[in-house]
């Protein structure tokens, strides 16, 4: 389960602390939130720095590592392993932290780079330029092939804005309109400027720990049970994408995470579907079976995932207004964990079951991992 | 000289793409079928990605296909910027494999560019390597 969760005291833009520093900054919150400190902590897993560079820096000497890196997923992964190997009792308290200064690049790595990998042999050539020009390749075919409109694409800026303006920490909250959105610089054709993430800086981290141990020394906090989990890997290339209307990696990941967990999409109260871009909770939607096929666009514009809709969807604003670092996986577990606690800043009332859908790179890799209440497990 | 040409990303090849590349310099767009399945598959590998089997050949494409689908670039990748929007797009073969290329011949535009329009191979120059790259086809598929 569960018993710690923060992040960093800043995000956004912050330029005078490093990757590492955000890292650290966030475990102690983190380690601090769960009553504990970091002399408790037997288990360590990171991606963006290496497990091994937080842990020492940190002043942990781990049991139990994890350098799982698989892209912004891998901090779903890490949860996932972490509640396997503290089942298994391979460790006591796991910590996973995330740091990345996206935005300011202190004490960042170079971000691309070999011409001998299958990228840098089979994509690059023809003029790709990060994420933006490659993420939403499959869009147009996804409109082709089940009528998702334009202005159905502008609607999930439109509605998580709605989340944001609620949201003080989050890096856009003013209200924008689908017009606005088409109306925003083209990046990428079919995608604008609004249909982006944010680039931020910032840091997470969790603390896990085993039911036995929560039970017998209490936290200050009401703890967050792991229902299920899932992950899945599809590609190296987006390009190599086995059907570009629909992630794979997204439906083999959250089936292992509903079936773990008996339940079904009906029974999530809450969720969370990582957007680097818009497309991807519309992905989300029908790829975890939220919705029919080719039902998403609809559903998202007529409100069902804003404030006041029957799913609520991306509540702290997501990637597009909240914050983006590079890896943002760490951020919507930390959402869904203050919405199980009540605490967000935009509550949804009653939230009992809450998922949790990460993508890692672009389409390679994906993470599911279904939260509850105490209630839940009761 | 510095051309655009010489600026844009060129692959360096490895032992599984050689054969690939060498094919790109002599206007061949060679792809790998296996023996055992008879899948053919992109992008090269020294194993059958379908079946696991090694006894994989080399062949000749008939470099025809149809536009899987694409973005358009509002923003230049280096040797790229005379281009500016230009689209990167996913070709579908008629032997079945994808491939990421550019769209040559024709105005990189929404109206332009109808997903499924038929193309043909081509070839351009990133320094000193050719790679495939697809203009709208002669002869209607």
């Amino acid at each position: 389960m569960i018993i710690g969760a923060a992040e960093s005291e800043r995000i956004g833009t912050v330029p005078e602390l490093s990757a590492l520093q955000l890292h650290a900054d966030a475990a102690r919150r983190a380690v601090a939130d769960a009553g504990l400190t970091m002399a408790d902590v037997d288990g360590i897993a990171s991606a963006g720095n290496s497990p091994i560079a937080v842990a020492h820096y940190l002043g942990i000497t781990p049991t139990y590592v994890d350098g799982t890196m698989v892209g912004g997923c891998s901090y779903l992964l890490h949860v996932r392993h972490a509640a396997a190997a503290i089942a298994a009792g391979l460790a006591d308290v796991v910590l996973i932290t995330h740091g990345e200064s996206g935005r300011s690049r202190v004490g960042a790595g170079p971000r691309y780079g070999d011409s001998s990998s299958p990228q840098g042999q089979f994509e690059a050539p023809y003029g790709t330029l990060g994420p933006p020009t490659m993420f939403p390749i499959g869009v147009l075919r996804f409109m082709k092939e089940t009528g998702l409109t334009h202005e159905q694409l502008a609607s999930v800026a439109v509605a998580q804005r709605r989340w944001s303006s609620q949201v003080p920490r989050a890096k856009f909250r003013e209200l924008i309109s689908v017009d606005d959105v088409l109306a925003s610089p083209m990046i990428a054709y079919p995608m604008h400027l609004l249909e982006c993430c944010v680039v931020t800086d910032g840091g997470g981290a969790l603390v896990l720990t085993s039911a036995d141990r929560a039970r017998a020394v209490p936290g200050p906090q009401p703890p967050v049970f792991v229902l299920g989990t899932g992950e899945a890997a599809e590609t190296p290339m987006v390009s190599m994408m086995e059907d570009f209307t629909s992630s794979k990696a997204f439906k083999l990941s959250s089936a292992l995470a509903f079936a773990e967990s008996g339940l079904a999409p009906s029974d999530v109260d809450h969720l969370m579907v990582y957007d680097a871009f818009a497309h991807l909770p519309i992905y989300g939607l029908e790829d975890l079976g939220f919705v029919g096929r080719g039902e998403a666009g609809a559903f998202v514009e007529e409100g069902h995932t804003s404030p006041g809709g029957r799913l609520p969807l991306n509540t702290n604003g997501g990637g597009l207004s909240y914050t983006h670092t590079g890896m943002y996986g760490m951020f919507l577990l930390l959402e869904s964990v203050r919405q199980l606690r009540g605490e967000a800043p935009a509550q949804v009332p009653g939230v009992e079951v809450s998922l949790a859908q990460g993508v890692g790179g672009m389409f390679m890799a994906a993470g599911t991992v279904i939260l509850g209440t105490p209630a839940t497990v009761a | 000289m510095v051309t655009e040409a010489t600026r844009k990303a060129r692959p360096t090849p490895t032992p599984d793409s050689e054969v690939y590349w060498e094919g790109a310099q002599h206007g061949e767009l060679r792809l790998q079928r296996c023996t055992a399945c008879a899948t053919a598959f992109f992008y090269p590998r020294s194993a059958c990605p379908s079946c696991g089997s090694g006894d994989v050949k080399w062949f000749v494409s008939a470099g025809r296909g149809r536009l899987h689908t694409y973005v358009i670039s509002h923003r230049a990748a280096p040797g790229f910027e005379s281009q500016v929007p230009y689209a990167i797009a996913v070709v579908e073969l008629d032997e079945g494999p994808r491939l990421l290329t550019n769209v040559v011949g024709v105005d990189n535009t929404p109206e332009s560019l109808e997903l499924d329009m038929a193309l043909e191979v081509d070839f351009e120059p990133r320094g000193e390597q050719m790679v495939p790259v697809f203009r709208p086809a002669t002869v209607p598929a």
